[in-house]
């Protein structure tokens, strides 16, 4: 287990107190200037020598996202957003950040705003997360009147002003450039890429968009350095990271933990165990719903990281790690789930907007036995005309775990759908698929 | 996608009162000369709280000319985001989260405590006016599931019986506390806690 003074987010279940004078003595604003004075350079290569992979699901190398800013100033502005749309059901880690570290997160968006010469930084959160907003706010208006941050920010010669900005409800704005149009008024429908944010982004300016974990681990990685952070989990793999343990466990919780940790200590140890003992456990989101799910026998020995959940199929994501067991019907979550994708859809490309509802309804009379033999087949290949045909990842996040249910569970589906294609019964199911072939009238 | 459609009942007209007003110019100031189009999501929000908890067309039209932008622009946004009612819900607007990670704990027995307490229907008011429920997409409580969330609280780590004790409040226009009703302290794992423990015993 992860030591506690190893621990970045020391205040994760707000025993001292979120305010500026708690937060200092746990070391925040604790020599920002001193940092800034080492200059741009060794910001983003420390950085990179923690090899820092960016917490909001991708994983990309953040020391790597800043160096893409352009090095020179020219006629427009540069723009920093910190994306706090957290809305992956099973993750609620910058929820707590926001709430309890604001401090670090605001410390943090000082360096970031240097690094890649922005001085407006947006911090996008979602609409539900108000009163955590508000806390937010509270600790920016100390960081103004402390002088921390807008001129002269911390004595570091920097101008910064930072605003929050705050959705409305809508998952897809957690996707970068969705999240760009929202600030700019509009839609939060995704653009397409390229040309990429850091040279195109907000209001057509160089933009750096990061997650708040990320952000919020920055200050501590430069005070204790890129070989510390890198010297925890393993290679490629590093650091700390906060996992948000929720379903069918005993205790669930957020904790923070060291990168690689195995997934059973984690269910184990910090979230008392899976509901009716180990041996009741069915599946396992491991990154939020968006990454297809993981059958018992391999969550015996997973680990989790980037890597290790790319070599069986699925992701880190998030690191919402979602424990299902056997009471329920694994059909029926992922039915759940489907319609999740379907209600967030932000209909801007064809198959996502009419796929994501054809996936939920399969699923739905799947679920209850209601589908032919050759349909689930046919679940398949919608998934496949979704993945890769729309402008952004919203495609396989919502078809991903529709695939991960019919790699592991493919067999159950069949045991409760094994008849004839109801074209062959002439029996009037609304919404089936094959409906068209069968009734005119309703076609 | 979601489906929304505005009231059937429209009032005629609509203008922001001092205190909205004073908050619309505050926003604005905070994006780039010529962006004001940029504060049209928390003006919306304004005008929501103001309204009673819904937005009324008028209410799109008056801050398309406010931020000096197309009506149907302003219209685009209040019918894309879920968060703006475009329609009456009440004074106290309850919205439970049903998706997977709450619905496996059990989400949809808060639904059974709304239909017998507030309406047998989603997005329908209660008798006396006060309330109305409507299952919502992941609210991102995952770990305090089941939860719901009334206007701008959160309460969490609920079971039917607390849901009804608080449906009764609200109903009696009171506000119950928010947080956890099992008393456990934010996201930390109940009574089972392994890390930061000189921090807590401190």
């Amino acid at each position: 287990m992860l030591k506690d003074e190893d621990r970045i987010f020391q205040n994760l279940y707000n025993d001292r107190g979120s305010d500026y004078d708690s937060s200092k003595k746990r070391g925040d604003w604790v020599g920002t200037a001193d940092l800034i004075k080492k200059g741009r350079e060794w910001i983003i290569n420390e950085v990179k020598t923690s090899e820092l992979r960016g917490r909001g699901g991708a994983g990309f190398p953040t020391g790597l996202k800043w160096s893409f800013a352009p090095k020179e100033l020219g006629s427009r502005p540069h723009y920093l957003v910190i994306n706090g749309d957290e809305s992956e059901p099973g993750t609620c880690k910058d929820r707590d950040i926001l709430r309890f570290e604001p401090h670090k997160l605001i410390e943090g968006c000082l360096i970031a705003a240097y690094a890649v010469q922005a001085h407006v930084c947006y911090i996008y959160i979602r609409g539900e997360y108000f009163v955590d907003g508000q806390k937010l706010q509270t600790a920016i208006n100390e960081a103004y009147e402390k002088n921390l941050i807008g001129k002269n920010a911390a004595g570091t010669g920097w101008d910064l002003d930072i605003y929050i900005h705050y959705g409305a409800g809508a998952y897809i704005c957690g996707e970068e450039t969705a999240l760009l149009e929202s600030i700019e008024g509009k839609k939060g429908q995704p653009r397409l890429k390229p040309p990429f944010p850091a040279l195109i982004g907000l209001y057509g300016c160089p933009t750096i968009i990061n997650n708040v974990e990320t952000i919020a681990v920055v200050p501590t990685i430069l005070k204790r350095g890129g070989k510390w952070f890198s010297s925890l989990g393993k290679a490629k793999n590093t650091g700390t990271k906060i996992f948000c343990i929720s379903g069918n466990v005993n205790k669930p919780c957020n904790v923070e933990e060291e990168m690689s940790i195995p997934l059973k200590e984690l269910i184990e140890v910090h979230a008392g165990g899976v509901v009716g003992g180990w041996n009741n456990l069915l599946a396992v989101i491991p990154g939020g719903s968006s990454m297809p799910l993981i059958p018992q026998k391999t969550c015996e020995t997973l680990t989790m990281d980037f890597d290790s959940l790319v070599a069986e199929k699925s992701g880190l994501g998030t690191a919402g790690i979602v424990v299902i067991n056997k009471d329920q019907d694994i059909i029926k979550c992922m039915a759940r789930i489907a319609r999740f994708y379907k209600h967030e859809s932000c209909g801007q490309c064809t198959p996502c907007r009419e796929g994501s509802g054809w996936m939920w309804r399969m699923l739905e009379r799947m679920a209850k036995g209601e589908a032919s033999r050759e349909e689930v087949d046919m679940l398949g290949d919608v998934t496949n005309q979704i993945a890769g045909h729309t402008i952004c990842a919203f495609g396989e996040g919502s078809s991903w775990p529709v695939q991960g249910l019919l790699r592991h569970f493919k067999k159950e589906i069949e045991q409760r759908n094994n008849f004839d294609p109801s074209i062959k019964k002439k029996k009037d199911i609304p919404y089936l698929v094959d409906q068209h072939l069968m009734d005119k009238k309703n076609a | 996608m979601s489906l929304r459609k505005p009231a059937k009942d429209q009032p005629e007209s609509f203008e922001f009162n001092q205190k909205s007003l004073a908050a619309a110019k505050e926003i604005i100031s905070n994006y780039p000369d010529g962006k004001q189009q940029s504060a049209v999501m928390a003006l919306l929000y304004i005008a929501q709280k103001q309204n009673e908890n819904w937005i009324p067309l008028a209410a799109m039209k008056y801050i398309g000319k406010f931020l000096d932008m197309p009506y149907i622009k302003v219209y685009e946004v209040a019918t894309f985001y879920t968060m703006y009612n475009l329609s009456p819900v009440g004074k106290h607007f309850v919205q439970v989260c049903t998706t997977t990670p709450c619905m496996i704990r059990g989400a949809y027995k808060l639904v059974e405590a709304c239909k017998e307490k507030i309406s047998e229907n989603e997005n329908e008011l209660s008798q006396n006016k006060m309330c109305s429920w409507m299952e919502v997409e992941c609210l991102g409580a995952c770990v305090n599931a089941p939860m719901m969330q009334i206007n701008d609280d959160y309460y969490e780590d609920l079971d039917k019986e607390k849901t009804l004790k608080i449906l009764d409040d609200i109903l009696n226009d009171k506000t119950p506390k928010p947080g956890s009703y099992r008393g456990r302290i934010n996201n930390e794992p109940e009574n089972n806690r392994k890390t930061l423990l000189d921090l807590k015993n401190a």
